[in-house]
């Protein structure tokens, strides 16, 4: 690979985080990716502490079996809005906006977005609907939980469901943007060379992600415009009163929301993908694998819809067809866990933060990925439907993966972000604690969850307090693992040693540019004639880091 | 400890002709995914721990088809996956099996928020569900409101009871005890205050129960009442003046509509004709019955439904 970095000029030229102009309004009014990143990290972490405090609250209304903290209404609202804010305004745009945005033009060795100032309107799109949003949900209270299942939603529930329905439609836009920006980029401005095989797996991640965006957040904003229409016309589509069919909102809702979850953990595995190889020194495993897995996880996850509606009502061959499908689409992750852990077979292995994260992501991925085949098995559902082994597998997937795989992301770009280093130690114990915390707040509910404990419930039955208590001490240690990161990263902005470019020794474009890059990432175009992750063609990398 | 409690807790948690078999399903899952996830933990705590960075180790790759273990890794999952697939697939047909004749019919219904029912026998119970040990039981579901969930763990059933159709859950209670009962689908304000419990007794204290409880005409007959007070026989009474069809031995009948699409009258059909008359008119017929919608509850509708079905040419109303 070419190297860009010596020229003199192109040292002194200052960086993105220091060129004028850095008013506020010039960071307001930016076009350059690096910072619209900022935009978007700043934003997801403020979601991500309200959607946080909820889960507090309601962790500690659990505690005990009767409600002693919220009332019953207080409650519902309480874990709609976690829902609502985690689900749209924290994880789907958490990878894509952040590092996505910040990483893809300089991975690919481009200058920007194909589309710069659409990029900023995706982000002004995106934090207006989701401030109008949570304002709605704070003021006026929705208590129909993220899923706004009909009638409930258009015809009973109190609150401001239309307000709130809006701003998840208005956020919807930005994610479709965002998505139209990515796959342009990755189509029209990779660098000489760059071939589509030759390609970081984190691009792929994020072009299958984007494509997902693309083709299916069109559906949620239709079907929620409907919720809106009949809730504000009578016009009957969802409740039968009205002649309408409340199924048909649930096959409208999962044919986009079935498809978000991977929109939630796809960039993970590409973030994990990144890290894994280089604190391995080693190639992936079987890298073209790892991107057909990519794109069939993509496609098959288009057609599992169903298996949110086994005991709905829905006709048996129909759930059994899903439930096969469902089968199915478990291969391609399969097949990734799989190449993760071969890759670090005849390793050098590094255990820094960044990679603990990664490691620890695998894990709880795996776990999260296996419970999903009771899911799938139609007859197992019926038992386990709607109470708490669900909420256990998609938490595992989306707090255990795709919050993981971001932290561990954060840390391993985070030299080329802020140009700075962190504490390592710091990075390994909040790695640790969010793995045992996490596991200690989730694993009891499977167990709950098959002996029958419902989800949603603001109280519940005697039998299943010892596996609230532990949960919820669990959910202390977790969030007490949240903040680490906040602190230790935040420290190192100010005081963090340089870091120089490439802290880690690691391929891929990125590398190349200087920490952090200045305002068009590099000096001159580079070219690419190597495949990626060549670490076995590199310095074996003792660990030792730049003083 | 209340005595509930007591109850529930010293009751069977696998109470079903079912629990046993799903048990035995979730058993095996767990005991090869644990296989799994333990293989490949114990796989990267090996690697990790040999191939340490600073360790002297050979770390020449001799594998030369890298392709292989690609194919064995889907292959391999591929075949367990279909496995599990179809025994699940099997379990679940036999959840969907049509009950036996002899079945005992309860309808539920569920409402903001609570669950009531109703045995053939005219019997109604709100909250606690009273059923004969080893008999089949199907229990028909219908809502008032919005979607709720009939959930009985230990019976390892699940049904969503939604507003405008009904749906159905069959099982055997294998064992006499006291289980719990929840709404499983996010409901509105009191969802978690939506729960009773299911009382399985003998066949013989089954009937002295029933015996206890108030006196009331059986399900059909209460709904014979209605067809008279409500009108319907005005106009679907053999010797009425308005041309309407005969409904005796209504049930089960195939029926011609008038914009030529035949049908069987099942129980939706026969919901629907009472509340959106104009979507199916039979042929030969003016489109003349008034929508019922408004007229009749859930409890009502159910009432004449049972009746309905059990109309035959014996009956003259
Ligand atoms: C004003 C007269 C009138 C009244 C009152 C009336 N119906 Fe009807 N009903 C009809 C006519 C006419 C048809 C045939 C045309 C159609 O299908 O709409 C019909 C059709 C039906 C059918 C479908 C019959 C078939 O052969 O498929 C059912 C079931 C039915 N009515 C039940 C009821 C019930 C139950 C009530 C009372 C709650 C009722 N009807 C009240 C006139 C009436
Ligand atoms: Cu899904
Ligand atoms: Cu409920």
């Amino acid at each position: 690979m070419s190297n860009a970095t010596s020229a003199g000029d192109y040292r002194a030229t200052k960086s993105y985080l220091h060129h004028e102009p850095h008013s506020i309004r010039a960071w307001l009014l930016t076009t350059d990716h690096k910072r619209i990143a900022w935009l978007f990290i700043a934003s997801i972490t403020f979601f991500f502490v309200i959607g946080g405090l909820a889960a507090t609250l309601i962790r500690l209304e659990l505690i005990t079996p009767v409600g002693d903290l919220l009332t019953a209404e207080g409650y519902n609202r309480t874990f709609s809005l976690h829902g609502i804010v985690m689900v749209w305004f924290f994880l789907v745009p958490a990878i894509p906006a952040t590092l996505g945005n910040f990483l893809l033009p300089i991975m690919i060795g481009a200058r920007d977005l194909a589309f710069p100032r659409l990029n900023l309107l995706s982000w002004y799109v995106y934090i207006l609907g989701a401030l109008f949003t949570v304002f709605a949900v704070v003021a006026g209270g929705v208590d129909t939980g993220w899923t706004f299942y009909t009638p409930l939603s258009s015809m009973f529930a109190n609150g401001n469901v239309v307000a709130a329905i809006i701003g998840v439609f208005v956020v919807g836009f930005s994610s479709i943007l965002t998505g139209i920006n990515f796959i342009a980029t990755v189509h029209t401005m990779r660098a000489p060379g760059l071939t589509w095989f030759r390609l970081p797996l984190f691009v792929w991640a994020i072009y299958a992600t984007a494509l997902i965006m693309v083709l299916a957040t069109p559906v949620l904003a239709i079907t929620l415009l409907m919720v809106a229409l009949e809730r504000l016309f009578q016009i009957g589509i969802f409740n039968p009163a009205l002649g309408g069919d409340p199924l048909l909102f649930q096959h409208l809702f999962w044919f986009y929301s079935h498809p978000a979850v991977y929109i939630m953990i796809l960039p993970g595995m590409g973030v994990v993908s990144e890290i894994i190889t280089c604190f391995a020194r080693k190639r992936i495993f079987g890298y073209r694998f790892m991107a057909y897995s990519l794109l069939a996880i993509a496609f098959i996850g288009f057609l599992v819809w169903g298996h949110h509606m086994f005991v709905s009502g829905q006709t048996t061959y129909a759930s059994l067809a899903f439930g096969l499908l469902s089968f199915l689409v478990a291969i391609p992750s399969a097949v990734k866990v799989f190449n993760w852990t071969a890759t670090l077979y005849k390793g050098r292995i590094h255990f820094d933060g960044a990679m603990l994260y990664a490691l620890g992501f695998v894990a709880l991925f795996t776990i999260g990925g296996l419970t999903g085949l009771f899911l799938a098995s139609v007859a197992l559902d019926v038992q386990v439907h709607d109470t708490y082994f669900v909420v256990a597998h998609f938490h595992y997937i989306m707090v255990g993966g795709m919050v993981m795989a971001y932290l561990g992301g954060l840390h391993f770009w985070w030299p080329k972000i802020s140009g700075r280093l962190f504490s390592e130690f710091w990075a390994k114990v909040s790695a640790i604690t969010i793995f045992v915390g996490f596991n200690l707040t989730f694993f009891p509910q499977f167990i709950m969850g098959y002996l029958g404990m419902p989800r949603r419930y603001h109280t519940y039955t005697p039998e299943f307090t010892s596996y609230h208590v532990i949960s919820s001490l669990g959910a202390l240690l977790l969030a007490a693992g949240y903040l680490l990161p906040l602190l230790n990263l935040g420290w190192s902005m100010f005081w963090g040693k340089r870091s120089g470019s490439n802290p880690w020794h690691a391929t891929g474009l990125e590398w190349q540019a200087h920490s952090p890059p200045p305002p068009l990432n590099f000096e001159s175009v580079p070219e690419v004639t190597e495949p990626p992750y060549n670490y076995d063609a590199r310095d074996p990398f003792d660990g030792s880091r730049p003083q | 400890m209340n005595e509930l409690q007591q109850a529930v807790e010293q009751s069977p948690f696998a109470a079903s002709e079912l629990a046993s078999d799903v048990d035995l399903l979730f058993y095996a899952m767990l005991t090869v995914c644990g296989f799994v996830a333990l293989g490949v933990t114990v796989a990267m705590l090996d690697f990790c721990i040999r191939y340490r960075s600073g360790k002297q180790v050979d770390r020449t790759l001799r594998l030369r088809n890298l392709r292989l273990p690609e194919y064995i890794w889907i292959g391999v999952p591929l075949l367990i996956f279909l496995g599990f697939f179809v025994w699940g697939a099997t379990l679940f047909m036999r959840y969907q099996q049509l009950p036996p004749e002899d079945a005992l019919r309860i309808h539920g219904v569920g409402k903001q928020w609570m669950w009531k029912f109703y045995h053939p026998g005219g019997q109604r119970e709100i909250n606690e569900l009273h059923i004969p040990v080893d008999r089949p039981v199907v229990v028909v579901l219908s809502s008032e409101d919005v979607i709720h969930s009939f959930f009985v763990p230990a019976f390892r059933v699940k049904q969503d009871a939604v507003p405008g159709r009904y749906t159905r859950t069959a099982f055997t209670a294998s064992e006499p005890g006291t289980y719990r009962l929840f709404c499983a689908e996010f409901c509105g304000l009191k969802h978690s205050k939506m729960r009773g419990q299911v009382e399985v007794m003998s066949a013989q204290h089954y009937a002295e129960w029933l015996d206890t409880r108030e006196q009331s005409p059986t399900l059909a007959a209460a709904g014979e009442a209605l067809f008279r007070t409500k009108g319907c026989s005005g106009c679907h009474a053999v010797d009425s003046a308005v041309h309407a069809p005969d409904l005796r031995g209504i049930y089960g009948r195939i029926v011609h509509l008038r914009d030529g699409r035949s049908l069987r009258a099942d129980v939706a059909y026969l919901r629907d004709s009472i509340l959106l008359p104009e979507k199916d008119v039979v042929a030969g017929y003016q489109p003349i019955m008034p929508s019922f919608a408004d007229q009749l509850t859930e409890e009502e509708l159910l009432k004449i439904l049972a009746f309905l079905q059990d109309f035959d040419e014996r009956d003259a109303p």
